[in-house]
């Protein structure tokens, strides 16, 4: 369905129709939005954050709403918009990948979507009413202390958005071992594809964790236990290693998509096969195996000893390994390739460098020694900065100028890309290079002001231009889009002239992604039959009917429930009345539970006429 | 092509919880599923085995636990997966009576555990003033053993919801996929109270 039509169906009827949708590219792109969204939200909180610190001993926002500010960025950033985008492009795309017509759960695809997305405005509603201000990592005892509802809001919108990542999970792991296209054999998938598959095993292991963390901080801020109260003989120390080894893997998480989505671009405009494919799913899987082993370097100065540190700084660096070897297989995939340079592909080779200075100074903090000096300082936040924007951020802008035409059948505009690309790019290492510096002179991560001549000015203002260099950057883009989508060149299936399956289908593809599903003869299936067939896919089935999922309500009004009860909970401690609101909640997300149970939904087929009255 | 999914003898898979696209799929999930579900379990024996000594002065573990009542949830829960194991069995037989019989016997047995359980709590907070909040113990204990009490009840009901839907459908299958993924789910609950009558109770009496 391409946007010219929907746009002519009333606005009501499109609303309906996202609400209700099953499909994994509109679920895909409603993550995308969404995700958008709180990105644009989350990069207003940074950038106040650094208006506050553009001089010394600056008053531009007071103390407490600072920590709320650091608090809600660092959160939102991770779980409400890096996770999610990155989520919505493994929605959208690993299927057309694999050459699937869906992915195993389409309701729970949308299920996902829905308590991510709930989770999140819950979560920031509580800008009304105070927001959490206890850091994003909410170390107990600081979170169990803090006054009003400000934490609640942070547990239990996370409890939701987890939940909705984990559904996610487990169906994108169901999805590539039952549902890849005839010859689509493992080692014959694109990277993307692969590191969806690992990324959702790091998700499956390792969100329990956060779940587990939260309903404990639950259960003690709310309902009076004793898990982290030290006068009743509990122990804060458990919520740093819960959160950590949930948290560890989570920034694995948000890497190894960013890996795949590099994997798909660089061969594509190297027009070269990906150099080591086999070592490249190798070293994915050791860093996501590695990933699980090394919590305890976020904990060093903790205090566990010098046996438990010895440990985990060798695993810590130990990752080093494998992502050394990615490094070098992009390297060697460009080395003598045709290089096209668009705005993808200026995120890809910018991504190279400052990633790998990321990982550089991961290494230092690994030195469990040496982290004694840089830990909680902002040596810390040039560090994941790097790691994050410079891998993670790049990786979906890169991504967006990639697969924009297969989304939305137009091509972003090329001089706006390069525009926002440079501005965003001298913007991100003015404000990050410089604060490895003001870490290393003892500038704390957290604080809300720092005094004058002490060496800490001209960095600081440095830092908040760069930021202002990024917004900039990011305002670009958005104008690009709307640029893109009145005015935007029209999409061929095959704009990039590129080697996977997603580029063998219509931009955008029909509902039912492959009329026929494909014969996968090799890796890079599609770049194969350019040049040893006759240029399209072999269809691996005659034409005939296709069966379909019927779109349904029921994931948005379960979600809705489970948001009243969240929110019954969080306000049941100042008044019992409030537990209303938790049962008619509850009340509500099971009994759509039971209905989806108890309802037969046997689904819809799109007959062989229909199929055959539209066009390739 | 023919969408009736509700079988007869000719038509009857080897195994009609897996002959579907969706019953595979479903298969597949819940063992996933069960993955994380995993490292929540463990999660919460961690928290537990940090705290279990951490009583505040309040009841300790072998103040507490009784091994006659434990011993016989277990043996209730242990029997009710050997006999969700025969409804499956008569499933694969193709045969809806016995399989609904021996789900509703599970049922039972289930809820009897249930009902142990209830009381195991209620004895500890009347006779031991022992609580979710009178010690970091306390917390622990009823978070780990109360998250399994709580999977047998999301269990139950999900077990009762779909027998008595399906009571007069007999088995197709559409339907066969859920008693399937139940049976897994059940057996995964059955093996936590393994680990929580081991880690618990029997190291609680111990010390
Ligand atoms: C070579 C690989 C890496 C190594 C050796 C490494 C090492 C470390 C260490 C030791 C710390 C703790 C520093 C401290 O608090 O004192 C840290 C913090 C952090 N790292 Fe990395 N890291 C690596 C890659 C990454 C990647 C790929 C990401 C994300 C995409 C990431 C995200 C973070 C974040 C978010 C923090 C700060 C957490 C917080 O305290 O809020 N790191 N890293
Ligand atoms: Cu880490």
């Amino acid at each position: 369905m391409s946007i010219a039509t929907t746009q002519k169906r009333g606005f009501g009827a499109v609303l309906w129709d996202y609400l209700t949708t099953v499909d994994h590219k509109k679920i895909g792109i409603l993550y995308i939005i969404g995700g958008g969204f709180f990105f644009l939200l989350g990069g207003l909180e940074a950038l106040l954050i650094r208006i506050q610190l553009i001089k010394p001993e600056n008053d531009f926002i007071s103390a407490g709403l600072y920590n709320e500010m650091i608090t809600m960025h660092g959160t939102t950033m991770i779980f409400l918009a890096a996770m999610p985008i990155l989520v919505g492009l493994m929605n959208y795309v690993m299927p057309l990948q694999i050459g699937a017509r869906d992915v195993a759960f389409p309701f729970l695809n949308s299920l996902g979507f829905w308590l991510f997305f709930l989770g999140g405005i819950l979560l920031n509603l509580s800008w009304f009413t105070g927001a959490p201000d206890a850091g994003w990592t909410n170390y107990a005892p600081l979170s169990v202390q803090s006054p009003g509802h400000g934490v609640d809001f942070y547990v239990m919108g996370l409890q939701l958005s987890g939940a909705g990542t984990l559904m996610g999970g487990i169906n994108f792991i169901v999805t590539i071992v039952t549902m890849r296209a005839p010859g689509m054999t493992y080692m014959r998938m694109p990277l993307f594809s692969w590191t969806t598959l690992v990324t959702s095993i790091l998700i499956l292991f390792a969100f329990p964790a956060l779940t587990v963390n939260l309903f404990l901080m639950m259960f003690d801020r709310m309902f009076g236990t004793a898990f982290f109260d030290i006068g009743l003989g509990g122990n804060s120390i458990i919520w740093q290693h819960l959160f950590w080894i949930f948290g560890h893997p989570e920034v694995y998480i948000l890497i190894l998509p960013a890996f795949g989505i590099f994997s798909e671009i660089i061969p594509t405009f190297a027009k070269k096969r990906l150099f080591g494919y086999t070592a490249m799913v190798f070293a994915t899987f050791l860093i996501a195996f590695l990933g699980f082993m090394v919590w305890a370097h976020h904990m060093f100065t903790v205090g566990l000893g010098p046996v438990a540190n010895s440990i985990f700084a060798v695993a810590t660096m130990a990752i080093a390994v494998p992502t050394g070897i990615k490094i070098f297989n992009w390297l060697l995939t460009l080395w003598g390739g045709s290089i096209t340079i668009n705005s993808a592909m200026l995120w890809t080779l910018a991504f190279i460098p400052s990633f790998t200075i990321g990982g550089m100074t991961g290494v230092m903090l690994g030195s469990s020694v040496a982290d004694y000096q840089y830990h909680d300082t902002y040596f810390v936040v040039a560090h994941f900065h790097y790691v994050i924007v410079g891998g993670v951020v790049f990786a979906i802008l890169a991504a967006m100028h990639y697969w924009w035409p297969k989304m939305f059948g137009r091509i972003l505009h090329e001089g706006m890309g390069k525009l926002a690309f440079w501005t965003f790019f001298i913007g991100f290492h003015l404000t990050f290079f410089i604060q490895h510096f003001l870490g290393l002179m003892g500038m704390p991560r957290r604080y809300w002001v720092f005094l004058e001549n002490q060496g800490l000015d001209t960095g600081n203002l440095i830092s908040t231009i760069g930021a202002f260099f990024m917004t900039f950057g990011v305002i670009v883009f958005l104008i690009n889009i709307i640029y893109t989508a009145v005015k935007g060149e029209k999409a061929p299936a095959d704009p990039w002239d590129a080697r996977t399956l997603e580029w063998a289908i219509p931009s955008p593809p029909a509902h039912y992604n492959f009329k026929q599903l494909p014969l996968v003869r090799g890796l890079d299936p599609l770049w194969i039959e350019k040049t040893e067939g006759k240029g399209k896919m072999t269809p691996a089935e005659p034409v005939d009917e296709i069966h379909m999922p019927n779109g349904t309500i029921l994931p948005f009004i379960m979600t809705l429930g489970f948001t009243i009860a969240s929110y019954g909970f969080i306000y049941q401690v100042d008044h019992k009345g409030w537990l209303i609101a938790v049962y008619a909640g509850m009340a509500i997300a099971l009994g759509c539970m039971l209905i989806r149970s108890l309802k037969d939904d046997h689904g819809y087929h799109i007959t062989k006429e229909e199929l055959e009255r539209e066009a390739d | 092509m023919s969408h009736d999914h509700s079988l007869n003898p000719e038509t009857m898979p080897e195994d009609p919880a897996k002959a579907t696209m969706e019953g595979k799929h479903k298969f597949l999930g819940l063992w996933i599923f069960l993955g994380g579900e995993t490292v929540l379990f463990a999660c919460l024996f961690g928290t537990y085995l940090a705290l279990r000594n951490s009583t505040a002065g309040g009841p300790s573990s072998q103040d507490l636990f009784g091994l006659e009542l434990v011993f016989l949830m277990t043996l209730l829960l242990l029997t009710s997966s050997l006999t969700s194991v025969y409804a499956i069995y008569h499933m694969k037989n193709n045969n809806f009576k016995k399989m609904q019989l021996w789900f509703g016997i599970t049922a039972l047995l289930g809820l009897s555990f249930l009902g142990l359980e209830i009381y195991e709590f209620a004895h500890y907070i009347t006779d031991y003033g022992f609580t979710f909040r009178s010690s970091a113990f306390g917390s622990a204990f009823y978070a780990l053993v109360g998250f399994h009490g709580g999977h047998v009840v999301f269990g139950l009901s999900w077990l009762i919801a779909i027998m008595v839907r399906n009571a007069k459908r007999g088995l197709s299958l559409y339907n066969a996929p859920k008693y399937n993924t139940f049976g897994l789910y059940w057996h995964f609950i059955d093996v936590v109270w393994v680990f929580i009558f081991t880690v618990v109770y029997l190291m609680g009496m111990v010390g």
